[in-house]
């Protein structure tokens, strides 16, 4: 007899606006509390005390336009941030700060999700929708420069790219970026060339999220269909679709991998949250507990295996924290 | 009183002189509590007893047959002591058989159930009499079924009418029906619609469940007839008068099972509420080829049996709903529609501002395309909240569409209800009540004087929906009446065209229940419209429109015409009324007094007398006031 799923460990209310990004950042030792950044949107990047389970700070940044992205740049103290008002935010943090070092001026008005990978000591790469229609931009950050622009071929019409994944295989070998584009297609590019390395068609509707696990060279991709389309890469660098999971309602906002890769979680657009096991993508869990949309889905980065959390952001203004197979 | 039993050939005619001479002069209690008891066993058994019964009453003289038969009738305890104390009574005498046929049934109608029970019982306990009984049966139909009766005997006449045939019907046997199946039917027909076409809902309901029982009663196989009305102590009570037991039950089975059956059937067809089925879509992936041990299997799953598809969801847009609701065929986006769209229109009033009159064209002619429970309502209230965001323009829309053609009543009917519900919101907060209540103190403590405000104001409350309702307890704030602003647009278009009949809309003919509910409606208009600048421009043409009708036939129609002249009576300021109106109101005054006196209608001389009240109180308070 299989249990009823369980309800969430805690809810973070006060937001007061739909939210659409999520990060935790909780890899710090003691005294550091853990903390969740959350990106709203009426503009404003929540930084909650999960001991507390209360709002630590807010930060204003963005003039009020949603908030869709946030991300840290290694641990709780740089914070970056991008909005709708086409700006992407660098704030510094520590000590109780909460100044705005820097920003760039993305002039991209979509919703893509920038992607940052960490490629040296103080360097990142950090990867946007640009200001071209079908073109994505590749900077080095805290720099700016850019490393290359990857623009699709001449009759590609792929769209819009909706989703963003840098990734290298180890520590030193070139980074990667996966792209979802608004034709349901999902490309691999290489970043030293410029040029793509493969593209496969995974959905007839745009690709909403995806995400990757580099080790096992499989990827997830979601779109507003109801079907989750698990592909893989191999020796050759070629995408292939792997398998496709049908769920019961369309629609995914997001998706993440646990970062032991043994779960991942959706977020759906019919308010549910649903745990796959990674390797066979079974399905473990639905937690229905959100009223609206849920927006984003993160896992936390705790060190210690039985404390790890997963976050959802919902258009009800709420995010759920969840303690869910925190056992293996 | 005791006779003398024996082998004496007596004359018991003295005896039967003195018992009618009693029972005329009014004692037929006494008397007759006495002897039919005595009679009751003394006949039971015997045959001599039961012979000089029947001696005693027939030899009553004419002149007092009626008031013996009567008291007979009355008290017997049941059909067949009567048959034993009457005997063929009323096959020999004529006066007899005029009291029981035609008297008891159709020129009275003040007795009690038990009485038909009795009176019909006994006519058809014995086969001489059976053929009365048929006779009666076919006669009380025809009063039954016959318009002028209908539209014109009061609805108590008309219950015991209708509880008289149940009766008869109850008692006729399988080849009785077979004789006269052709007539039943033809009398059914006719009676039912002029049933129908009543617009007491009481009358109607009597119509729908005499008619469904003679249906049963001739189509004993195949299809019979069942309405669909309000199940209640009336309804069941006439319904249990078709179940008989006839006393000495030599009835053939056939017609016992019918009816049992029919009790069953008779029940009324309760109309399902369309239940959406979820199917549970396994979640499960079709890989059971889950051979290989991997740590995958360390993870326990969850129960996911709540994972369902979930409802489809009604568009958040009003442009959309109106797409939606004029040419979707997905059904189940159109039920989601009609059931969001109230709370969509109250929530972006600024977008409904922009289409209303287009909504409320959609909403008028919206037909209800699958079945979802409480639709006219939920159609109400959608059109009631598109009216109180963009009052202007749609009320001249829809003042405009009552008066046009090719409308069915349910239209009409809902262009003037929804007229009714929107007024509270525009009502708002008025000193209404206050204004009232200095009245109610200036009256002497006398039960009817504070019935009338309380059954006004039940009225009014039961047709209109109040938003305020918790502050109704203390003294509702002042603020100026927001009705007045658009007070005359609802009021006056309505009132104009009343009496200009189109082809297919005759307000003055025909289509009487849509007069009706018109004015019921502006009744409530002008009682909204007080302390509004037009409420004395209304009163004065109110007050014209009512006298129009005042010798309407429909009760319906008279009964909401009274409570236009109190709503008038309580809204317009009292200087007005009888500065400006003094001679109508003197007009009114006497008819009202008509009215009360002659009116067949109970409600209608009830409201009539409450309307005098309420005049007379107008004059004292006036008088209290130094001028």
């Amino acid at each position: 007899m299989a249990l009823p799923p369980p309800d969430p460990q805690f809810v973070l209310r006060g937001t007061s606006a739909a939210v659409h990004a999520l990060h935790f950042s909780c890899g710090s030792q003691e005294p550091d509390v853990p903390i969740l950044f959350s990106g709203s949107e009426n503009g404003f990047i929540h930084v909650w005390n999960l001991k507390t389970h209360r709002v630590d700070t807010a930060l204003d940044g963005h003039g009020r336009k949603s908030v869709y992205c946030v991300e840290t740049m290694d641990g709780k103290d740089r914070l970056l941030s991008q909005g709708r008002d086409q700006r992407i935010c660098l704030w510094d943090l520590a000590e109780g700060r909460t100044a705005l070092t820097d920003s760039v001026f993305t002039e991209n008005v979509g919703f893509c999700r920038c992607s940052l990978l960490k490629v040296a000591q103080g360097r990142w790469l950090m990867a946007m929708a640009a200001k071209a229609l079908e073109e994505v931009q590749v900077l080095e950050l805290p720099s700016k420069t850019s490393v290359c622009t990857l623009k699709p071929e001449v009759g590609a019409k792929l769209g819009m790219p909706m989703c963003l994944k840098l990734w290298q295989l180890n520590c030193g070998s070139r980074p990667l970026l996966l792209a979802g584009y608004e034709d349901g297609s999902v490309v691999l590019w290489n970043l030293s060339m410029g040029r793509a390395l493969s593209q496969l068609v995974c959905h007839q509707e745009p690709v909403m999220s995806l995400d990757f696990d580099s080790e096992k060279a499989k990827g997830i991709s979601g779109s507003s269909e109801k079907v989750l389309s698990i592909w893989s890469l191999n020796e050759q660098q070629n995408l292939q679709v792997y398998k496709t999971h049908e769920l019961v309602n369309a629609g995914i906002s997001g998706i993440t991998i646990r970062p032991d890769k043994k779960i991942l979680a959706t977020a759906g657009w019919d308010h549910r949250i649903r745990i796959f096991g990674w390797k066979k993508m079974k399905p473990l869990a639905v937690l229905d507990y959100h009223t609206a949309t849920v927006h984003c889905v993160s896992f936390s980065d705790h060190k210690n295996p039985s404390e790890r959390l997963l976050a959802a952001g919902s258009k009800d203004h709420r995010i759920s924290i969840w303690s869910i197979y925190t056992q293996t | 009183v005791c006779f003398i039993p024996g082998g004496l050939d007596c004359s018991i005619s003295f005896v039967s002189h003195v018992l009618g001479k009693v029972c005329v002069h009014g004692r037929q209690k006494e008397m007759l509590s006495v002897l039919v008891p005595r009679l009751t066993d003394l006949t039971k058994s015997d045959c001599i007893w039961q012979r000089i019964c029947w001696r005693l009453v027939e030899c009553v003289p004419d002149r007092w047959m009626e008031a013996v038969v009567l008291g007979f009738v009355q008290r017997a305890p049941g059909a067949a002591v009567l048959s034993r104390l009457l005997g063929n009574l009323v096959v020999k005498n004529k006066k007899a058989q005029f009291v029981v046929t035609q008297k008891v049934l159709l020129l009275q109608y003040g007795h009690t159930t038990a009485v038909l029970q009795n009176l019909l019982g006994y006519l058809s306990l014995d086969s001489l009499r059976r053929a009365l009984l048929i006779k009666v049966l076919k006669e009380l139909l025809e009063t039954w079924g016959s318009s002028s009766a209908v539209k014109h005997s009061p609805p108590e006449q008309q219950q015991y009418i209708s509880k008289a045939i149940l009766i008869c019907l109850s008692h006729l046997k399988e080849p009785e029906i077979e004789s006269c199946r052709q007539e039943l039917l033809t009398s059914m027909m006719e009676g039912v619609k002029c049933h129908l076409d009543s617009s007491l809902p009481q009358i109607r309901r009597l119509g729908m469940i005499v008619a469904e029982s003679i249906s049963s009663k001739i189509n004993t196989d195949g299809p019979v007839l069942k309405f669909q009305y309000e199940e209640d102590d009336e309804a069941r009570e006439l319904k249990s008068l078709l179940v008989q037991t006839p006393p000495f039950c030599v009835v053939p089975s056939l017609p016992d099972d019918d009816r049992n059956g029919k009790a069953d059937a008779a029940l009324p067809l309760v109309l399902e509420s369309n239940k959406k089925s979820h199917t549970a879509a396994p979640v499960m992936p079709d890989e059971k080829s889950d051979a290989e041990l991997d740590s995958d299997d360390d993870l326990i799953p969850y129960d996911m049996s709540e994972d369902k598809e979930l409802k489809t969801k009604a568009p958040v847009y009003i442009r959309d709903c109106i797409e939606v609701l004029t040419g979707s065929e997905d059904v189940d986006k159109w039920e989601a529609t009609v059931k969001a769209l109230e709370s969509l229109v109250r929530k972006n009033p600024a977008a409904t501002r922009e289409v209303s009159v287009e909504l409320a064209k959609v909403l008028l002619h919206l037909e209800e395309k699958t079945c979802i429970e409480g639709f006219v309502e939920l159609r109400q209230r959608a059109q009631v909240a598109v009216l109180t965001t963009d009052p202007i323009p749609v009320i001249k829309y829809l003042t405009s569409q009552f008066y046009s053609l090719n409308y069915s009543l349910c239209q009409r009917v809902l262009v003037l209800a929804a007229q009714e519900l929107s007024y509270p919101k525009s009502h708002g907060k008025t000193k209404h009540s206050g204004a009232q209540k200095p009245c109610i103190q200036l009256l002497p403590g006398s039960d009817s004087s504070k019935d009338w405000r309380r059954i006004v104001d039940e009225r009014i409350k039961s047709k209109t929906r109040r938003f305020a309702t918790g502050q109704s307890q203390v003294e509702l704030a002042s603020g100026p009446n927001e009705f007045n602003s658009v007070a005359g647009h609802f009021f006056f278009p309505l009132i104009q065209h009343f009496d200009r009949p189109l082809t297919t809309f005759d307000l003055l003919g025909e289509d009487h229940f849509v007069l009706g509910r018109l004015v019921h409606t502006l009744a409530v208009l002008m009682y909204l419209a007080v302390n509004t600048v037009a409420v004395t421009a209304m009163g004065r043409a109110l007050l014209e429109f009512v006298s129009a009708l005042r010798f309407h036939t429909d009760s319906y129609v008279r009964q909401g015409l009274l409570s236009c002249i109190s709503s008038m009576l309580l809204s317009v300021p009292a200087e007005r009324l009888l500065e400006d109106m003094t001679e109508e109101l003197l007009e009114t005054q006497s008819w009202l007094g008509d009215v009360v006196e002659k009116d067949p209608d109970g409600d209608c001389r009830r409201l009539a007398l409450q309307n005098l009240l309420l005049m007379e109180n107008l004059k004292k308070k006036l008088k209290t006031v130094p001028s």
